[in-house]
């Protein structure tokens, strides 16, 4: 019998983009994610370096992900974050979308991001099990 | 009926009427209910199939790392510059330990960034072993009410079995990369057995040539009439197919179906050797060189998927495949319910777990558990039948 049998008909697995956007080419930290929401068993699409904001939301849209992880070393953020945002708005995506920020973003452009909509902010050395839980915990419900 | 079904089909309503709009968030949300097997998926693709049947599904396979996803991503650019809209389904595996799974393909769709007409979504196979998810024939049907002129869907990097897509796709695709001469060797069972269309990608690599001749050569190999006229070659064939589907408890028709009709048109060609059989009342299959990285050999490519599209068309092979596709679908979807219907029966008699420990303890044995579980679901069919 197959695993999708086994498991009944229904099966709702949490859907993750995980985007590089912009310039920066330091993507061993958005691996190390992919690879720990794969392990938690999470489906991970990802999106290669040096992607446009509007392909980070092409992708967001046509995957239909749960969860939005944007990985943002340049500290561009506040020039990135809210094209990819209007974006998904466009799309009538950003009601049902986690949008979290992974990278170097400092203290006091925190408050505004999250002003914008995203729902957190996770800066170097958080523990993979904080984000993975914040996503079990967050990732929007629906049917 | 309650009020959450009733929300339930309003909800389905709209998101038929938002999809056949051509919303992208519509189709993109109506992927994910069907791949989730969430409640009211099975209407929602009903709702769909009326309006199917458009679309030119071509499939992809071949190899981990062949090259798929990038050719993917350039025919599905010579398309949109011939004006056609595309639907991408690109297939990766999942964990079988987590279930989880790191979708990769989208990262090779680099020349149609930013055009939405360009539909590419992720799947994972969850757990499948054919190369394909079980969701992916009811996505690609949502594809097609949408509009989508072409199809593509990429399988997971395949192995020699890996052979559902022959029953999801028009046309198979399969790429081999060149210096595979020995893994050329190994494939011949199984996956070159499906292809329509050869590709031999990575064309500017040494042993191209050798690739190209070693797949010549099995193509008209098939076409040997005295090796392959009868049931020997078609009982290969049959064999080949049938060894990739390890669910199917059902009968295999529908796989059978598929499977002489690939044999259909290698069988009694006469072999002229030419690509080109649109003409000729047999498909022989093309091998075509290509470097999907630099778009070599794309357009060759496009006229000979063109040239298979109207080889189905003018020989009736088109609704054939099509019947017995949803032949299949109709088995598939049965066994589904079966499937879920034993589950609840096992999960009320305590899960396979406990009932496995009584066959570890010797107390009873796999085959005595198996009878007893299923005993009511068969008196039960058996008095209905006799009521009728």
């Amino acid at each position: 019998m197959s695993a999708d049998a086994e498991r009944g008909q229904q099966q709702r697995t949490v859907r993750c983009l995980i985007a590089k956007v912009g310039l920066d080419g330091h993507d061993r930290g958005a691996h190390v994610i992919a690879r720990a929401f794969r392990d938690a068993g999470f489906e991970v699409v990802y999106s290669g370096l040096h992607r446009a904001p509007e392909e980070i939301v092409q992708a967001a849209v046509q995957e239909d992900v749960d969860v939005l992880g944007i990985s943002i070393l340049s500290g561009a953020h506040n020039t990135l974050v809210p094209k990819i945002i209007d974006g998904l708005k466009e799309y009538d995506a950003f009601e049902d979308t986690l949008i979290l920020v992974g990278g170097i973003v400092p203290d006091e452009d925190r408050p505004k991001l999250k002003e914008m909509g995203v729902s957190e902010v996770f800066g170097p050395g958080t523990p993979m099990k904080e984000t993975i839980e914040f996503v079990r915990n967050n990732a929007p419900r629906r049917d | 009926m309650s009020h959450a079904e009733d929300r339930g089909e309003t909800r389905t309503d709209e998101l038929v009427s938002d999809l056949l709009d051509g919303k992208h968030r519509a189709l993109a949300r109506a992927i994910t209910k069907i791949e989730n097997r969430s409640p009211g998926y099975r209407e929602l693709v009903s709702r769909l199939h009326a309006h199917t049947g458009d679309a030119d599904v071509i499939g992809i396979t071949g190899s981990p790392g062949a090259g798929k996803s990038t050719l993917v991503d350039k025919l599905a650019k010579a398309y949109r510059e011939e004006g056609l809209t595309v639907g991408v389904i690109a297939v990766d595996p999942s964990s079988p330990y987590t279930g989880g799974a790191v979708l990769g393909d989208r990262i090779r769709m680099a020349s149609n960034v930013g055009d939405m007409d360009v539909f590419f979504r992720s799947m994972s196979a969850r757990g499948q072993l054919g190369g394909l998810s079980t969701a992916t024939s009811d996505a690609v049907k949502a594809l097609d009410a949408f509009g989508k002129d072409k199809i593509l869907v990429e399988t997971v990097g395949a192995g020699q079995n890996e052979v559902d897509v022959v029953r999801t796709a028009d046309t198979v695709t399969v790429l081999v990369q060149p210096g595979s001469g020995d893994d050329v060797q190994m494939l011949k069972a199984g996956i070159l057995e499906i292809g329509d269309v050869f590709v031999v990608n990575k064309a500017d690599m040494d042993g191209v040539n050798r690739t190209v001749a070693e797949l010549e050569e099995m193509i008209h190999l098939r076409d040997n009439p005295g090796a392959t006229l009868d049931s020997g070659h078609r009982g290969a064939g049959h064999h080949g197919v049938d060894a990739g589907l390890p669910d199917d408890v059902s009968g295999h028709g529908g796989a059978d179906g598929s499977a002489n009709g690939e044999r259909g048109h290698g069988d009694g060609a006469d072999g002229d050797g030419e690509s080109d059989g649109a003409d000729s009342a047999e498909w022989e299959p093309a091998v075509v060189e290509t470097v999907a990285t630099s778009g070599d050999g794309v357009d060759e490519l496009v006229e000979t998927l063109a040239a298979h599209a109207d080889y189905l068309a003018e020989s009736g092979m088109r609704e054939e495949k099509a019947r017995s596709r949803y032949a299949e679908e109709i088995r598939q979807l049965l066994r589904n319910d079966a499937n879920a219907l034993l589950k609840e029966e096992l999960d009320r008699r305590g899960g396979a777990e406990s009932l496995a420990e009584a066959v570890a303890a010797r107390e009873t044995d796999p085959y005595a558990v198996a009878d007893e579980v299923f005993e009511p679901l068969r008196d039960c069919v058996e008095s209905k039948r006799e009521g009728e």
